[in-house]
């Protein structure tokens, strides 16, 4: 399952006999069943984690087992086809988006080549189109007659075995990232589609590691890296040790402090590996700098919510921490760190699962005196809003000159782009902080194309998918890189700071990654600061 | 295979409706008494699945933002793609349903030697379609002359400017054309690009095949075979008005033609033809994108507790302590029962 080298993959993309490039299939897609082999898929969930999120209150993971893909046999329960038909049902009673959705194709095409999955593999099974098909087919076999009687010809299918490893193969070889959506007529939403797949695969037991484990860490210990309290607290302070290092002055931090104006929360993998940590030492840099009275939480450690890539139930009972918490601190809002599927969470489910949080009070920043309205009932403001309208207010000593090393462009993260509309506040930050560009248009913005790791798939067994399905993003940046030199990739997304980092040095080497917030951090002038010349920025080897 | 298919169908369907028109006595059948029920059948269907949808709740708020939210005061909202409020829902609907705003933004991307890929506008999805559709409106309002006495003038108004080129005696309307070569220009567009051919089922060939004959057998009996117009009127009127009488000069063409349009009728609710109907319901559209500013109820909430505080503090109370976190309940006085899981 090496990962092949750079020139091989290159041809093999644009020559490969493939969707992408011209290849006409043969055969009917229905005919062409899936095989697994190393590679080609993310390993399955262990089953201690499965056991352990299955005995939490409130969600289910049943069918716990050794299994794997490859295996013929996948040890699925004597019924599983009526869990899967009843299940699909329940959902379509729950869900009206899934049953417009199911409706309402016209098979248009226009999102066919708009996936970043269908560009780097040219299966046709990654059209968007035709992964719903996968679900819809036996939608269609169950609630139309006339397509039942027709057949494959109509688009209809009995659900098998075979169809369900195929859905189990392609809702995993989707990021949710919505781009599709974007360019679909009746705003059909691959997402959604995904989403139900992957609910439905749990209710058999079939599901993946590296969204379970971290899911079932996440619950237990607060965060996905299974951080415990006293870890989390060592990795914050490490970095402490670095900002006072590089800047003369040490932030001023607390954990699960009572009575805190605000709790701040942030995707774990900002405080646990590069290039993430510099993004969390800016965010120190930051509210140090303007005195924020703020705290951690060790309980509620984790922005990001793996429960968003399996089940509402799970992503409900995830997110609850953070209003659990802000609570029991007695905080009045909360600010959230950069990450992308965090923010689709927080943006567009947070309150409706577990909400009002009327025992938080309206957002305003203690600086300027902005009222956050956009955010006047969940109460939780994304660090770029709070950082721009700093900025706009004047109240941050910013020396652009301290990232002049550095030539940026910016990465949106799917979510925030295409789940909240983010997207001139980093761009508004950067303005101030860095020298910077824009990629093409029709990769940027709401036109983004994904890392080509989310939804839990930036895991290293499935490298060359990523690598393949990170084309499109890879490419708008080694243009910029040709043209304008531009040697960083910032974004607001901890999971893109993970993954793009192995995007950049399979497509482009040479091409760092960060946050926006590292770049503020890097810029802004303190008072009583004791800096040298820094010339990596925060980055800097001391 | 399945254009070939649907072919065979809709020349099927017009067998049986030239070779009915000739046996005495079925004239009755395809000229009134398929129309009605095709009519019903259309309406009872149509509302049914809007009702069936209506049934299911939306949950969440999925709303896709194609532009910048509303946020800070300086940061400029695009109204039209992340809309705020109801008015600006609408306005974004409207340009969804009316202009076919989604697939205006349509691209073509292609994979080049390097490798490199290119994306380049490509707007004849978006053209084709527009063809189709409003020469399919406005052919579908013009008929409506055929059920009021007197016609009123919005469909004269209409027919005045679709004729507007006086092509022809009788004229050549312009949708008299855009509606059949729409069809065709849809259905080779299924044909010629591969993608699309991979993807198309015979629920995508059949209904443009048919509506292809239905503009046919349309303009062949304007233009063509002739029928008796006064004939005709008598009977749509009469229809309208529940009182249907069959006068003499209407030709198998009239029946054919109305008989593909009881068929389309029928098959419309059960279909893709159904977006019609869902392209105003899709949640990821018609959604307003300020669901951090209002609360979106979700009518199935699940009761869903975090893992609780407390049980995490007793699971970690040690650790906590020896590395100066804040904890409830000091250690030594820590009981060993938990609360929750």
């Amino acid at each position: 399952m090496a990962v092949p080298k750079l020139e091989q993959l290159s041809k093999s993309v644009v020559q490969g006999p493939s969707m992408a490039t011209g290849a006409i299939p043969t055969q009917n897609w229905m005919d062409i069943p899936v095989v697994f082999k190393a590679g080609n898929y993310a390993y399955p969930a262990k089953k201690e984690k499965v056991e352990y999120l299955n005995s939490q209150k409130g969600l289910s993971f049943p069918n716990a087992r050794e299994w794997s893909p490859e295996d013929d046999d996948w040890k699925l329960p004597e019924n599983w086809k009526e869990i899967i038909i009843d299940g699909l049902k329940e959902r379509l009673d729950k869900f009206r988006s899934l049953k417009i959705f199911m409706d309402c194709c016209v098979r248009c095409g226009a999102c066919a080549d708009k996936c970043h999955f269908f560009l780097g593999t040219g299966d046709p099974k990654n059209m968007p189109v035709l992964r719903a098909e996968l679900l819809r087919s036996v939608y269609r076999q169950e609630y139309s007659l006339a397509s039942k009687i027709l057949g494959k010809m109509a688009g209809a299918r009995e659900m098998t075995v075979g169809v369900l490893k195929e859905w189990f193969m392609y809702s995993y070889q989707c990021t949710e990232c919505r781009r599709c959506s974007v360019f679909c007529p009746y705003g059909i939403d691959t997402a959604e589609v995904t989403m139900m797949l992957r609910e439905l695969l749990h209710l058999v037991g079939v599901g993946i590691n590296w969204i379970l484990e971290p899911a079932s860490n996440s619950n237990r210990t607060g965060n996905h890296m299974g951080l415990q309290p006293h870890t989390f607290k060592d990795n914050v302070e490490f970095l402490l040790d670095d900002v006072e290092n590089l800047t003369g002055i040490r932030p001023n931090i607390s954990f699960n402090r009572k009575g805190a104006e605000v709790l701040f929360i942030t995707p774990s993998a900002d405080v646990f590996a590069e290039p993430g940590l510099y993004t969390a030492m800016g965010y120190m840099i930051l509210f140090e700098a303007i005195g924020l009275d703020y705290t951690w939480s060790t309980y509620a450690s984790e922005g990001g919510n793996f429960g968003l890539f399996t089940n509402n139930e799970t992503m409900k009972k995830l997110n609850a921490k953070m209003y659990a918490e802000a609570k029991r601190l007695g905080v009045k809002y909360i600010i959230g760190g950069e990450c992308g599927h965090m923010w689709r969470v927080l943006h567009q489910y947070m309150d409706t699962m577990n909400g009002p949080a009327d025992f938080l009070e309206v957002p305003v920043s203690p600086v300027t005196g902005t009222v956050f309205e956009n955010a006047a009932s969940t109460k939780m403001v994304h660090i770029s809003e709070f950082t721009a309208d700093l900025i706009k207010h004047g109240k941050l000593k910013l020396d652009k000159s301290r990232n002049s090393h550095i030539k940026a462009t910016f990465h949106d993260s799917c979510n925030p782009a295409r789940a909240m509309g983010l997207l001139d506040e980093p761009r508004y930050i950067l303005d101030h902080v860095v020298d910077w560009v824009e990629m093409p248009e029709n990769t940027i913005r709401e036109q983004t194309f994904c890392c080509g790791s989310g939804t839990g798939l930036n895991t290293d067994e499935i490298m060359e998918l990523r690598m393949r399905s990170g084309l499109p993003r890879a490419n708008a940046v080694k243009y910029v890189k040709e043209k304008f030199d531009v040697n960083m990739l910032s974004c607001v997304c901890a999971i893109d700071r993970a993954t793009l980092t192995s995007l950049m040095n399979y497509w482009n080497p040479g091409m760092m990654v960060c946050g926006v917030s590292e770049l503020v951090g890097n810029a802004i002038v303190q008072e009583g600061e004791n800096r040298p010349e820094l010339e990596d920025g925060l980055r800097t080897m001391l | 295979m399945k254009y070939a298919f649907s072919f065979l169908v809709v020349i099927a369907l017009i067998m049986i409706a030239w070779a009915g028109s000739y046996i005495p006595g079925l004239s009755y059948l395809f000229g009134v008494v398929f129309p009605y029920v095709a009519f019903f059948a259309f309406l009872i269907l149509f509302v049914r699945k809007v009702i069936n949808w209506a049934k299911s709740p939306v949950p969440f708020s999925i709303q896709t933002t194609c532009g910048q939210g509303k946020s800070l005061d300086f940061i400029k909202h695009n109204k039209l793609e992340a809309p705020d409020t109801t008015m600006q829902v609408v306005a974004r609907m409207f340009l969804e349903i009316v202009l076919f705003r989604s697939l205006f933004r349509n691209t073509h991307s292609e994979l080049h030697e390097g490798p490199k890929i290119t994306y380049e506008s490509s707007k004849w999805l978006w053209l084709f379609a527009i063809i189709f559709h409003y020469s399919f409106a406005v052919v579908v309002i013009r008929h409506m002359r055929l059920f009021l006495n007197p016609v009123p003038f919005p469909i004269e108004f209409l027919e005045f400017w679709d004729g507007l080129w006086q092509i022809g005696a009788p004229t050549w309307y312009m949708t008299t054309v855009g509606l059949p070569v729409g069809a065709a220009l849809l259905f080779a567009r299924r044909i010629y690009n591969p993608k699309v051919r991979v993807i198309s089922l015979v629920n995508d060939y059949f209904p443009l095949v048919l509506i292809f004959f239905i503009a046919v057998t349309g303009i062949l009996m304007r233009f063509v075979f002739r029928v008796d117009i006064v004939s005709v009127k008598e009977l749509t009127v009469g229809l309208a008005s529940f009182h249907p009488t069959i006068g003499d000069g209407i030709g198998p063409i009239f029946y054919i033609h109305v008989f593909l349009v009881c068929v389309l009728l029928v098959y419309f609710p059960m279909s893709k033809l159904m977006h019609m109907g869902g392209v105003f319901m899709s949640p990821t559209r018609n959604m307003k994108n300020n669901s951090r500013a209002v609360r979106h109820i979700n009518p199935w909430n699940p009761d869903i507790k975090p893992h609780s505080y407390a049980g995490y503090e007793d699971e970690f109370r040690e650790f906590m302590v020896e590395n100066g976190i804040p904890v409830e309940k000091p250690l030594e006085a820590a009981p060993a029962a938990k609360e929750e899981e």
